[in-house]
């Protein structure tokens, strides 16, 4: 049962080297970003292009973001979070199209009003779907990798065909709201405004779940039984309980991720959840399990180099971030942010 | 003796197809420091883990404070008024030593007395207060742990080596701390390889072997019988006596 | 001799012993049991799918490994015999050395991905598996100029494939038991001889000391480890053999239709299809393949027409007809699928064989 005791002091003193580590994965956003205007040799295209991708990575990270932590709490790897990004998808942009009086009107106020009701609509839908999803499918599998897999996947499936069944087969195209149309030009450099409104939402979002995993006691909860899921358990904390908020915040989450990448593809369709499900799982991976940080930088890293490269060589821009990810893997085989588990 | 505070009946735990516990029984009276002792691998630490719920007995129950605890849930178990440090001390490392102990107080701010109490009883908590726990020393850590479990008045202290593998100047630290807590009338459950620390601090002893207790009665009359020590637990204690 | 054939691994069920022997029967025979176009075809389906479904069940049933890439190696095989067929020119020759490649490629990219995801987590392989797979699916319909683009590839076989090869003129007068001897009968049992070969291959490792470490490892890969497996180096031969395995069914399926394309290989529906069969037919068990494989190609086909059916019987109540509209059948598969992990996760050999 326990070994000899052993002794191990650990040294405090640590070299500049060690504790730069922790922060070069934030290092490498900014890098790769000074590294595409290498790559691009024009500043109003890379203005452009780096708007787009934060506003992408922005999106995938709202996506992911829940995904992680519930691995990190409770070992638990769902398949099926593409399910929620499509089935949000589709709620939203419903509720946007019957909105239509208030989308097409040219005014702010109506427009971003009609928003709020399709991302409160398909958060509200994927929340419900997420605690569902954990009754039905995820909880009997607990604690079985195999069988999680599996399992989910086939959620994925069926979601995937309940919403053709619902909202028929064909995708559905559709503009965004009046005002959310164009672009706003900064000397050369035209930006939609959409992309800005999304890196705005994905940085609410962020500093919003730090603020919530830094300053209050459940975030305090979370972040432990990421690390350490049985002594919150002995410290007297409903770990299940926990798991299944964070679940749900996350499923939310994914649904709104799904209505802000269909407003940004002005498409939607049956399978965008499974397409996203790859993106995300890239940058979990890469991030590192059970991070959000990790997350977060890894979601930037994707929607830049994604968008650096479609511009310099198209044809690569799919194997990106393959590439990135075989090498991130190979600096860390953990990921950048690995998540520490005391067992 | 009155009415004890934790009464394990012969509960029989399992892991994986290990039978470790085959039909302990235990008591351990209000007040005073209960030692579990024995060679390593004879099911110490599962006899803490089995009552704190992380495994579960199959057979036998485990009565808490009058209450049946055998089937309940960790949290609850905790809730009734449990305080565990685990043999791997449980500390959550990313976080900060104020944060791991804002955790520990379950049912609200911790009161500023008893935090200066521990603070006194560890002076290198209140000088690390805002640091992660994960950069503090092992015997930091070790601290740590403990005054998390002391965060709170608890009705029942489960402590799995505390002493282990830390140098002597701290484990006078660790076993200062752990006499004023037991003079402050706390109950202790306390696994202890050290047989120094544990026949200054035990009051009852409880020697197991092979998944059950095979001998109980006072610390002082183990302490003063070595041919029993040795009869119980071999020579091992021997080389842990300094 | 026929314990020795099967690698010692029997049925163990007398029912499932004669399943797998009528099974085994009708596709030896199908040209004859069944002549007719979509019967036969439906047969050679059966046969590369036991194949394919097989090499995956080394992988997941025995390996405890997720895979969302077997489809790729599937793909890479069937790829390799179309393009050495177009460039080599038709010919036993190019279909060897379309198939070598094939194979070889495959098991050099599941060692690459095996590698870098299971020397750190078993679950990052699915994951990495899956973005990998649908890259190279999205790849493969990118660069038209050398795969045919989302069009694909129709290339020819040897001329002694195909239906205006006729032979035993003089012997059977071209015909035997009324069925025609052309080279379409030889493809049958081209492809039905490559699986048989390929299914009692995959028996034989999974009966072999390798494949009994394999399952030591699934069971409890701390353990294996510290008994002195490296299990790190089992799990990638494993993923090696299963890819290249798979890359032989693709090459029989090529061969088998004559073309190639992302639907037909590639897509995510046949992983999903090839998950399927598995789970239903027994996790673990390489017979499970058989029962799995026969079970979903016969409903694919035929089951698909009661749907229709009872799609058309529920006219104008709603919803129920796109319920059970034929297009559907995914939504019902992925119900049977989640109850089929729940309630009986060792699937029909598991149930015939008495074990939970």
């Amino acid at each position: 049962m326990t070994a000899a005791p052993e002794h191990a002091p650990t040294m405090a003193r640590t070299t500049l080297r060690d504790r730069l580590a922790p922060y070069a994965p934030f290092l490498l956003v900014p890098a790769l970003a000074v590294a595409g205007f290498l790559a691009v040799q024009n500043p109003a295209s890379w203005l452009t292009l780096t708007v787009s991708g934060l506003a992408m990575g922005m999106m995938i990270f709202i996506m992911a973001s829940g995904l992680t932590l519930v691995f990190g709490l409770m070992d638990v790897i769902n398949f099926g979070h593409g399910a929620f990004v499509s089935v949000g998808a589709f709620v939203g942009i419903s509720v946007l199209l019957a909105l239509g009086q208030m989308t097409g009107a040219p005014s702010l106020g109506l427009n971003l009003l009609a928003v709020l009701a399709a991302v409160l609509a398909a958060m509200a839908a994927t929340a419900t779907m997420g605690w569902a999803f954990e009754r039905v499918i995820v909880k009997p599998v607990y604690g079985n990798h195999l069988s999680q897999i599996l399992v989910t996947m086939g959620g994925l499936i069926i979601a995937e065909q309940l919403i053709i069944v619902l909202w028929g087969p064909e995708e559905i195209y559709f503009t965004r709201p009046e005002t959310l149309k164009g672009a706003l030009t900064f000397g050369d450099a035209a930006i939609e405004k959409y992309r800005l409104v999304a890196v705005g939402v994905g940085l609410v979002v962020f500093a919003a779940m730090r603020f919530v995993l830094r300053r209050t006691k459940i975030g305090l909860i979370v972040r432990a039984g990421v690390q350490n899921g049985e002594m919150v358990a002995a410290l007297g904390y409903r770990l299940r309980l926990v798991f299944v908020g964070v679940f749900i915040a996350g499923s939310a989450l994914a649904g709104l991720g799904g209505v802000m990448w269909g407003l940004y593809q002005e498409v939607i369709t049956a399978h965008m959840g499974n397409q996203a499900m790859i993106l995300i799982f890239i940058v979990v991976i890469i991030g590192g399990l059970g991070s959000v940080e990790g997350c977060f930088v890894g979601a930037l890293l994707v929607g830049l180099l994604q968008n650096y490269i479609a511009f310099v060589e198209p044809k690569l821009a799919l194997i990106s971030n393959i590439a990135l990810m075989v090498a991130i893997l190979m600096w860390r085989p953990m990921g950048m942010i690995p998540v520490v588990k005391a067992k | 003796m009155s009415d004890p505070i934790l009464k394990i009946e012969g509960i029989c735990t399992n892991i994986a197809q290990y039978h470790i516990l085959q039909g302990v029984d235990l008591v351990v009276p209000r007040g005073g420091v209960t030692m579990l002792l024995g060679r390593n691998g004879v099911g110490k630490t599962t006899t803490l883990r089995s009552v704190i719920g992380h495994w579960r007995a199959h057979e036998g129950r485990i009565l808490f404070d009058g209450q049946d605890i055998t089937q309940l849930p960790t949290a609850a178990i905790a809730r009734a008024g449990l305080g565990f440090v685990p043999e791997d001390m449980g500390i959550f490392a990313d976080l900060t030593v104020e944060e791991n102990m804002i955790l520990a107080a379950i049912s609200g701010p911790i009161d500023p007395a008893r935090l200066d109490w521990i603070f006194a009883a560890f002076p290198p908590l209140k000088t690390f207060w805002k640091s992660e726990a994960g950069t503090l020393s092992g015997g930091q850590k070790q601290m740590l742990s403990i005054a998390r479990a002391m965060a709170e008045e608890r009705k029942l202290y489960l402590i799995d080596e505390p002493t282990k593998g830390l140098a002597p100047a701290i484990i006078s630290t660790m076993a200062r701390a752990l006499k004023d807590l037991k003079d402050q009338g706390a109950s202790i459950l306390m696994v202890e390889q050290n047989f120094a620390v544990a026949k200054a601090l035990g009051d009852t002893a409880n020697v197991m072997d092979d998944g059950r207790v095979i001998w109980s009665g006072a610390m002082e009359a183990l302490a003063n019988d070595a041919r029993l020590q040795e009869q119980l637990m071999g020579l091992s204690m021997e080389a842990h006596s300094t | 001799m026929i314990r020795s054939l099967l690698s010692g691994d029997m049925p163990r069920s007398k029912f499932l012993g004669a399943i797998l022997l009528v099974i085994l029967i009708c596709l030896a025979f199908a040209p004859f049991l069944f002549p007719g176009v979509r019967t036969v075809d439906t047969a050679a389906r059966i046969c590369i799918f036991v194949v394919l479904v097989a090499s995956y069940d080394l992988l997941l049933g025995y390996g405890g490994i997720v895979s969302f890439a077997h489809t790729m190696f599937f793909g890479i095989g069937a790829y390799g015999v179309a393009l050495s067929s177009t460039h080599l020119g038709r010919g036993f020759d190019s279909l060897i050395i379309g198939a070598g490649l094939g194979a070889i490629l495959a098991a050099a990219l599941a060692l690459v991905i095996g590698l870098f995801s299971l020397r750190v987590r078993a679950i990052f392989f699915a994951m990495i598996t899956l973005a990998v797979a649908s890259a190279v699916a999205v790849l493969v319909s990118q660069i038209s100029s050398v795969t045919g683009g989302e069009d694909g590839l129709t290339f020819k076989i040897p001329r002694e494939l195909g239906p205006a090869f006729k032979f035993g003129k003089d012997l059977f007068g071209g015909e035997l038991l009324g069925v025609k001897l052309n080279g379409k009968l030889l493809t049958y049992y081209l492809i039905f001889g490559g699986s048989l070969i390929l299914f009692l291959t995959l028996l034989r490792i999974v009966n072999s000391p390798f494949g009994r470490v394999l399952q030591a490892i699934r069971e409890n890969d701390f353990r294996a480890e510290a008994i002195g497996y490296r299990v790190v180096i089992y799990r990638v031969t494993a993923t090696c053999l299963s890819a290249a395995v798979a890359a032989l069914a693709g090459s029989l399926y090529a061969i088998w239709l004559r073309y190639v394309g992302p639907d037909t290989t590639l897509s995510m529906e046949i992983m999903i299809d090839i998950l399927l069969m598995v789970v239903i037919g027994g996790m673990g068990t390489i017979y499970g393949a058989v029962i799995g494989a026969t079970l979903f190609v016969l409903a694919q086909n035929y089951l698909q027409n009661l749907m229709s059916g009872l799609s058309s019987m529920t006219e104008g109540l709603p919803i129920l007809p796109e319920l059970f509209s034929p297009d559907r059948w995914l939504l019902w598969l992925g119900v049977l699928f989640i109850l089929s992990v729940y309630f009986f996760p060792t699937g029909v050999v598991g149930r015939l064989r008495g074990q939970r």
